[in-house]
């Protein structure tokens, strides 16, 4: 029986090392009232890019789940309820269409740039997106992942080869490694350079804003609650969505 | 023989599927016929290599530390013993980004003890012995708890019989207390060394990830989902035989130990 235990105990150890991201899939409540003609949005589900897990509750009250965008399509494939998708890339907006699980056209509404960023001391005495980046501890996303895709094609029109001491698989992984001082530089969105305020230094990057990280938004086929996911839809393309997403650090949904 | 009630069977048969069946589940997903070719990459090879590498040193770690703290507290007695043993268990419960975080604000260049070494040119982050540091620091607690409770049961009367007739007490551990305590040792052994092959949150959050430097299998695994999840796959089959193979090893170990 000792035997037995310490090998479920091993087994346990082995698989317990865990995704990042917390997922609560609410459950969809059953108020299918027909009279609800002010459709409010507090009972819509929304399944959002977790960038957006600051601004979108400010915009408007929802059940909401954050989470990465291809984890969320994920969840909808498997059939989880939701109302509303917003992906922060096109290619899961993409995708989430092509499985069938979109109701009408997404709607472009907001973008995000990469942004350099040091800690505020800028300990590695960094000038910019140049060569001061050499032999400096920088911290970068994955290739694997949307903001490494994008870091290693800005990096291409720079005419930088980077040399990162890390790769993340999520861009809050790198703003925290500068945030925390032990790296010199990392490349992060404009929104999480927003968000983490005068703990970082702030360098643009050329050509950065004409190729941006585009943030789409749709309503969920078959989704419970219908009515209040077009009102939600609504809120957020509105100018004062609009100008909410913009005090996060988003950019305005205008490039393609 | 134990005689139990025969309604244990059914959670009996409950546990043993929620463990067993998301398992089987992922070898159903397994893409075996790519198999070779999927672990044969660069990428799994690096990320194979450095786990096993960096779960062997931090193991080593944790035995030279571990088992002479299971020993002393073992045999220790009052306030402090308890207060000690509460210290060495914490790291077990801690949510691994919390150690994680515990280490980067201690080792990391602006911590209480990384900033002093970074004056004199020593920076952990990022490198592989970060990853060995905070694989040792959650897996020691591990090889303590289990090794301690053996020794306390063994309850040292060889110890002082061995003592009295002589024997220094460096030579009572090395041939009386270690041998009896060889069983626990070796499940001790086995679930620190799995502890480390599984490190994920600490590492992520204190050592980064980089291919070949700091991305061990599960930081790989955790990467590869975003991109190629077959790969992904792949390597957790990887995870999973190695945990086997370890348990299995320390089940012969302990068996063989039992007979002496």
């Amino acid at each position: 029986m000792k035997r037995f235990a310490a090998l479920l105990a091993a087994a346990l150890l082995m698989t317990g090392c865990g995704g990042g991201a917390s997922t609560s899939t609410p459950e969809p409540s059953e108020s299918s009232s027909p009279v609800a003609s002010a459709a409010g949005t507090e009972d819509v589900i929304v399944f959002a890019a977790a960038s957006l897990n600051k601004a979108f509750p400010e915009i408007a009250p929802a059940k909401y789940s954050f989470d990465g965008s291809s984890g969320l399509v994920d969840q909808l494939q498997g059939g989880a309820p939701a109302d509303v998708f917003a992906s922060a890339d096109k290619k899961n907006m993409d995708r989430a269409v092509s499985e069938g699980l979109i109701e009408g056209e997404p709607v472009l509404f907001a973008t995000n740039y990469l942004g350099l960023v040091t800690p505020a001391d800028n300990p590695g005495e960094i000038t910019g997106f140049d060569s001061s980046l050499d032999g400096k501890k920088l911290v970068i996303c994955a290739a694997d992942v949307p903001c490494g895709a994008a870091t290693l094609k800005v990096a291409e029109a720079n005419g930088l080869t980077l040399n990162p001491v890390s790769e993340e698989s999520k861009v809050t992984d790198v703003l925290g490694k500068v945030t925390a001082g032990e790296a010199d530089a990392g490349l992060v969105y404009a929104t999480d350079a927003a968000s983490a305020g005068d703990k970082v230094k702030v360098f643009d990057i050329p050509g950065a804003e004409d190729d941006p990280n585009t943030y789409w938004i749709a309503s969920v086929k078959g989704a419970p609650h219908a009515e209040g996911a077009t009102e939600f839809i609504t809120l957020v393309t509105e100018p004062d969505g609009a100008a909410t997403l913009a005090k996060y650090g988003f950019g305005p949904a205008t490039t393609e | 023989m134990n005689r139990y009630p025969r309604w244990a069977w059914l959670p009996f048969v409950g546990g043993l599927a929620l463990l067993a069946v998301p398992i089987l589940g992922m070898l159903t997903r397994v893409p075996w016929g790519r198999l070779p070719e999927l672990l044969i990459s660069p990428r799994s090879l690096e990320a194979l290599r450095l786990s096993l590498f960096t779960c062997l040193i931090s193991t080593g770690i944790v035995l030279i530390l571990g088992v002479p703290t299971a020993l002393v507290l073992a045999r220790s007695r009052g306030a402090w013993t308890t207060a000690a043993r509460t210290l060495v268990t914490v790291p077990m419960v801690l949510p691994p980004v919390v150690a994680g975080l515990a280490l980067l604000v201690t080792f990391g260049r602006r911590g209480l003890i990384g900033a002093p070494l970074s004056q004199v040119g020593i920076e952990i982050g990022f490198t592989t012995a970060a990853v060995i540091l905070a694989q040792s620091f959650v897996s020691l607690p591990f090889l303590v708890v289990s090794l301690e409770g053996a020794l306390r049961a063994s309850g040292g009367e060889y110890e002082r019989v061995a003592g009295n007739l002589g024997a220094s007490p460096s030579r009572v551990f090395w041939k009386v207390t270690l041998p009896i305590a060889g069983p626990a040792l070796a499940s001790g052994t086995a679930l620190a060394f799995a502890r480390s092959l599984g490190e994920f949150g600490a590492t992520l959050t204190f050592a980064g990830s980089l291919q070949g430097t700091t991305r061990t299998l599960p930081l790989e695994i955790y990467l590869l989902r975003e991109s190629d999840s077959e790969l992904a796959l792949a390597l957790s089959l990887v995870l999973i035989v190695v945990a086997i193979l370890i348990v299995g090893l320390a089940t012969r170990l302990r068996a063989w130990g039992e007979y002496v």
